[in-house]
């Protein structure tokens, strides 16, 4: 599904990505932890097509199409969704208009007919009812006022209604207290599925408890340095980041 | 006198003055009127047309749009019998407010026919053409008020107005449907046309009016100096909406002085849009007795080489009362606007509350915006405060739009309307809040944003 090669990428001239390579297939589910300052954040942009970053080398196939090629809009409608880590509040756009045009024009884009608001109304319930997201937050304006929980579970209620392939999760996990995070892996876990896949971006072991990956990778300096299973992820837990510095110095004198 | 050769309209009003004076048009209004007539014609001779040495305009040039010929309109029609020209059905269509339960009536370059529609007028609640009116000698006193000052268009209108429409409503009388009034600017020619219009709200009686002004597109070019009274009596409630809506080719100036007495209350909301080449709104307040509200909200979308200028004034006389304002603008395209509030608090005025805020979106980098906020406060125990903005997009809220599907025309379409909220939410009828918000979005040349 997502095919990334040597991608280098960077912002304001300084490089942060420095040959990463990803492959992610249908149906699973991908961790990427890391220290701070490693590049987790700048993945999710790139892939989302942030304007600010610059891309310098490398390639990133999505479904068989250059994913760098298009505009974010278009990566959207193409089946990418990024669950922000820092959700933006606009005053003034409703939550529900909000989401009843991105589905419109990503149905017009997949030459699907945009359902009447009978058909919308029951999608959006069904979906508030998965994720459980508060009907009363739906008619809101888009995050405005909504408490850091509330902001993550309208990603994910957002998730649900737009049934992206892929979904790229930025620290979903901080800020949410124990509850919140409980039903917010619950809300992903419903929606997993065969033909979908996941990137979680996390600093922490504690969301994969309820989020189980298939495949753990650790991201340092701009790179995968490290790939392994859900165990991999227990193993950071208990052995904090620091390790990877020591291996990667190591490395580097043993060159 | 200011000798303002260079400038045909002068010329041309000057004649039409003395043409009024002659036709017996005039010689049919009381002695005041006529007197009122000469003193601010002779004011206007000494004023000219405002240059950019005038404070009030010193950011609105109006020399481009003053040397067309105009010829003046309306000064031959008959007393008393106003015949409303031929216009464009289409464009009270498109005035037309949808799901509105209003009564409809239209005004062709000032001229009302009599006809109301959307049911007969309820108890309590008079209309007159002011062709009319103005020979009444009950009302005549009405037009006699002579206030103007320095008001350039304000002066003309007072001395040259023949038509417009007369609002009376009786004390304690409730209109519960609102009242739209579309004012239609049409002419084959270039024309210079003067609207007067006078509210009486009795006391404690409740009024809601819409107005719209459209105009037809054309080779010739309209210009409609109008002037407005509000007299909102003790207790009386007005909520006044304005949305100009006019074609290119036309001019609007508009000044509306309101006049607010004991516990009145008055809001009003001004929506200007892309169309007219010239809008200058002079809107005034004057709060003439204790414990009155007032609430000014604008929204102005000026795009193509538009020039839109509000300028706003509440003049807090008496102790006790209560002024908000809040005016929005965006701006696209190589678009000029221009916002000055003033707010007077005269020594007496103890206890003013007095707020205002004017944000701008500038969206274009050829667009620009003037925004002046002017507070002159000689009471000491007072509220007031004063803000004002200019910025683009979020270019995080975009971001996040975009990255949800929505393409980027839709996105900022839904930004500017999100800007605009504040301003149409507070609208009473939620028919005109949607007929403005799609307003905004049908007017929002994104291409060229």
């Amino acid at each position: 599904m997502l095919i990334i090669k040597n991608l280098h990428a960077g912002i304001e001239g300084k490089q942060i990505l420095k040959g990463l390579n990803l492959t992610v297939n249908a149906g699973e589910v991908h961790a990427i932890m890391g220290p701070n300052g490693a590049g987790k954040s700048s993945l999710a942009s790139v892939l989302a097509g942030r304007e600010n970053y610059e891309v310098t080398e490398g390639e990133v196939s999505f479904q068989g199409k250059d994913l760098l090629d298009m505009n974010p809009e278009t990566r959207a409608r193409e089946g990418l969704f990024l669950a922000f880590q820092y959700p933006i509040e606009i005053p003034g756009v409703s939550n529900i208009n909000f989401l009843k045009t991105a589905l419109g024009e990503i149905r017009a884009y997949k030459n699907l007919p945009p359902l009447d608001a009978k058909e919308f109304l029951a999608l959006s319930r069904e979906k508030q009812k998965l994720v459980e997201f508060d009907a009363k937050l739906v008619n809101r304006s888009l995050n405005e006022g909504f408490s850091g929980g509330e902001k993550k579970r309208n990603e994910i209620f957002q998730l649900a209604m737009l049934e992206p392939s892929l979904s790229i999760l930025d620290e979903t996990d901080s800020g949410l207290d124990i509850d919140a995070l409980r039903i917010v892996s619950k809300g992903v876990n419903k929606l997993r599925s065969e033909k979908n896949a996941f990137i979680i971006i996390t600093h922490y072991q504690r969301l994969l408890e309820y989020i189980v990956p298939d495949f753990v990778h650790v991201l340092a300096n701009g790179r995968i340095v490290k790939s392994g299973t859900k165990e991999l992820a227990l193993e950071l837990e208990e052995k904090g980041y620091d390790w990877l510095k020591e291996e990667k110095e190591q490395e580097a004198t043993i060159i | 006198m200011t000798q303002q050769p260079a400038i045909p309209l002068f010329e041309e009003v000057v004649n039409g003055y003395n043409n009024l004076s002659a036709s017996g048009s005039a010689g049919q209004e009381s002695s005041d009127l006529r007197r009122a007539r000469q003193t601010a014609f002779d004011k206007f001779r000494l004023l000219g047309f405002p240059t950019i040495k005038n404070e009030d305009w010193k950011y609105t040039n109006i020399n481009r749009f003053l040397k067309e010929d105009f010829a003046l309109d309306g000064i031959v029609a008959e007393a008393g019998a106003p015949v409303a020209a031929a216009y464009p059905k289409s464009l009270v269509e498109k005035a037309a407010i949808p799901e509105l339960d209003c009564y409809q009536l239209v005004l062709v370059n000032g001229a009302w026919s009599g006809e109301v529609k959307g049911g007969p007028l309820p108890k309590g609640i008079h209309l007159l053409s002011v062709a009319a009116a103005r020979q009444d000698p009950a009302l005549s006193a009405w037009f006699e008020k002579a206030e103007w000052g320095n008001q350039h268009f304000a002066t003309l209108n007072a001395a040259l107005f023949t038509n417009g429409l007369f609002i009376r409503v009786d004390a304690g009388a409730a209109i519960e449907k609102p009242l739209h009034v579309i004012h239609v600017f049409t002419s084959d020619r270039n024309v210079l046309v003067q609207p007067r219009h006078v509210w009486v709200v009795g006391k404690n009686a409740e009024l809601s009016v819409i107005e719209s002004v459209v105009s037809s597109s054309g080779d010739t070019k309209i210009w409609a100096n109008s002037l407005s009274e509000i007299n909102v009596q003790t207790d009386a409630k007005v909520d006044h909406v304005v949305i100009q809506v006019s074609a290119p080719g036309t001019r609007l100036v508009h000044h509306t002085t309101v006049r607010q007495k004991k516990q009145s209350l008055y809001n009003n909301y001004t929506f200007t849009l892309p169309g007219a080449e010239l809008v200058r709104n002079d809107l005034q307040a004057r709060l003439e007795e204790d414990h009155t509200e007032t609430h000014l909200y604008g929204l102005y979308l000026a795009a193509g080489q538009q020039l839109i200028d509000n300028h706003t004034l509440v003049d807090h006389q008496k102790p006790h009362c209560f002024s908000n304002e809040l005016y929005k603008g965006v701006l696209l395209e190589e678009s000029t606007g221009v916002f000055n509030g003033k707010v007077y608090v005269h020594q007496d005025a103890q206890k003013t509350n007095a707020f205002q805020q004017n944000n701008n979106l500038v969206i274009s980098k050829k667009a620009t915006i003037d925004s002046k906020p002017e507070l002159e406060i000689f009471a000491d125990d007072v509220k007031c405060s004063h803000g004002s903005t200019v910025g683009q997009f979020s270019e995080e809220a975009l971001f996040y739009l975009q990255a949800r599907g929505i393409g980027e025309a839709s996105a900022k379409a839904l930004l500017i309307n999100a800007f605009a909220f504040d301003v149409t939410e507070k609208l009473k009828y939620p028919a005109v809040e949607t007929y403005i918000n799609d307003l905004i979005s049908h007017h929002i040349p994104v291409a060229h944003a």
